[in-house]
């Protein structure tokens, strides 16, 4: 019983309880208790590892409906651009059109102007033919009374005549 | 007041009951008288007033009254080769007092307080040696208890886990389970290797938890508990025992290629004179050999000091009453000062047992140098 010498009594009941404990806690404690906690350390990775997966799937479902709603929004765009241009495009044909239009017109107008312009001249001309024959024929009555006269006459008519 | 006793608490006051019931009746067959150092003029000697309480003993003193000392006795088992198997309580001793059986308790010389055999004049006989002595002592009696702590704590703990494993934990589990995953997490995992620790950890889990509860207990001054247990020198020898046993026999051709040839050591240290294989072979005792000794010693040195400041009351007591009374305010609240860093020494000592065992297993078991 001294303070430092081993007594084999002692010694032989600590290994006999410790044994004991050590197989009796080894069935029915640590077994399921180490299994429990795998398990649930199991369960929280588990957890983990499918929230970071539906984290995941949120973030690629919300990145396809922003690329879709980005894609509507280009191809709003763009049919808007294309009506608007489609539409100044229209006016501007009209616009030409119209140009081209009138401008035939007005060429058709300065053509038949031309064209009546040129009959009335032609038409006066001749007029102004058969009025001087009438008048030379006058002229020509009353002047062959005097032989000078008549000379002199017609030399003037006709200078008057070169004029025109 | 109703009191509800569940099927647990039943169990446990069934224990205390039987435990009680087996001190009382010891306690009838009177088991009270001087002892040696109660001598009138002797005075009061704290020497063996602490020594008296840290090593073992055949009988348990609970208390002593107006100077009478009251013992539960324990039970005595001895076996030799004359007289076979002999089973008696220790209160025949008479506190050492008288031989029964041709056994007494000796007095003096090496074997001071253990059990010998003694012939018809009364005298010891060394030549018949002496007996095999299996007796049921207070460390014994306060070991058994605390097994039955364990038992009973880890035993409802594993029922729970069993029954429902993903259950949240409850009561006394959810005071355990963080303690189990430390020791799971913090020792076992990093000491040992991530991927060689499992098969080690019922083993590292009961040592870690007998330790602790054994110290613990040893802190209670009351009954079935406070007794030095794992103070004591044989305890701790078992507990280096089971640790020198799971080094050694889990170590791989690694360990024992380390031992036999260590490498990276100049040839003339291994040969012709085998200095370095010496030197490991050594080491292989001398691990198990300082667990035991730093278990031993702090448990131990924190009783004595416990002790040491309760003598001082009887120290001054014995000079003037009014320095006793005096002096036991300082020696209380030194004493629960103390008490409550035994508290912290327990978990640490069982930590550092646990701890120091598991790298053992680890370098035992590892495959890298």
């Amino acid at each position: 019983m001294d303070l430092i010498t081993p007594d084999f009594g002692l010694f032989f009941w600590m290994i006999v309880s410790f044994t004991l404990v050590f197989i009796i806690l080894r069935k029915f404690a640590w077994k399921p208790i180490v299994l429990a906690i795998s398990e649930r350390e199991k369960n929280i990775e588990e957890g983990i590892i499918m929230a970071e997966k539906a984290k995941e799937d949120m973030t690629k479902v919300e990145e396809k409906s922003e690329k879709i709603i980005s894609e509507a929004r280009i191809e709003k765009e763009a049919i808007l651009r294309k009506g608007r241009q489609s539409r100044e495009q229209l006016i501007e044909e009209a616009k030409e059109q119209a140009k081209l239009n009138s401008q035939e017109m007005l060429e058709m107008a300065k053509k038949r102007i031309e064209e009546e312009k040129e009959a009335a001249i032609q038409q006066m001309k001749e007029q102004i033919s058969s009025v001087s024959l009438e008048i030379a024929e006058k002229v020509l009555r009353e002047e062959l009374a005097d032989d000078k006269k008549q000379k002199k006459l017609m030399e003037q008519y006709l200078k008057e005549f070169k004029v025109n | 007041m109703k009191i509800y006793i569940t099927d647990r608490v039943n169990l446990t006051a069934k224990i205390v009951i039987v435990i009680a019931v087996a001190g009382i009746s010891g306690l009838s067959d009177l088991n009270a008288g001087p002892r040696e150092n109660d001598d009138p003029g002797k005075g009061f000697e704290p020497g063996s007033f602490i020594f008296d309480h840290i090593a073992d003993s055949y009988e348990w003193h609970v208390f002593s009254f107006r100077g009478t000392h009251y013992s539960i006795p324990l039970p005595v088992i001895l076996f030799c080769r004359e007289s076979g198997l002999n089973i008696f309580m220790s209160n025949k001793f008479d506190h050492g007092y008288s031989s029964y059986n041709s056994f007494k308790i000796e007095n003096e010389g090496p074997d001071k307080g253990s059990i010998v055999r003694v012939n018809s004049n009364g005298e010891t006989c060394d030549e018949s040696g002496k007996p095999l002595d299996f007796s049921i002592t207070k460390n014994v009696l306060a070991m058994f208890f605390s097994v039955m702590v364990t038992l009973l704590i880890f035993l409802t703990i594993g029922k729970r886990y069993r029954e429902e494993p993903s259950g949240v934990p409850k009561g006394i589990q959810s005071f355990f389970e963080p303690l189990i995953m430390f020791v799971i997490d913090d020792i076992a995992k990093p000491a040992i290797g991530e991927k060689k620790y499992k098969p080690f950890l019922p083993y590292i889990l009961t040592l870690f938890f007998f330790i602790w509860i054994n110290n613990m207990l040893g802190l209670i001054p009351i009954f079935p508990m406070g007794a030095n247990v794992t103070g004591n020198i044989s305890v701790t020898m078992g507990l280096a025992l089971t640790s020198f046993i799971a080094i050694n026999f889990s170590g791989n051709k690694k360990y024992w290629g380390h031992i036999l040839n260590p490498p990276g050591i100049p040839a003339f240290l291994k040969f012709p004179l085998p200095l370095m294989q010496i030197i490991e072979i050594v080491g292989v005792f001398t691990k198990p050999f300082v667990l035991m000794i730093r278990l031993f010693a702090n448990i131990t040195a924190g009783h004595i000091i416990t002790m040491g400041f309760f003598s001082l009351i009887f120290i001054f007591g014995e000079r003037s009453p009014f320095f006793g009374y005096g002096i036991t305010g300082v020696s209380v609240l030194f004493g629960i000062f103390i008490t409550f860093l035994e508290f912290l020494v327990a978990l640490i000592q069982a930590y550092v047992f646990t701890l120091l065992t598991s790298l053992f297993i680890g370098a035992a078991v590892s495959d890298e140098h």
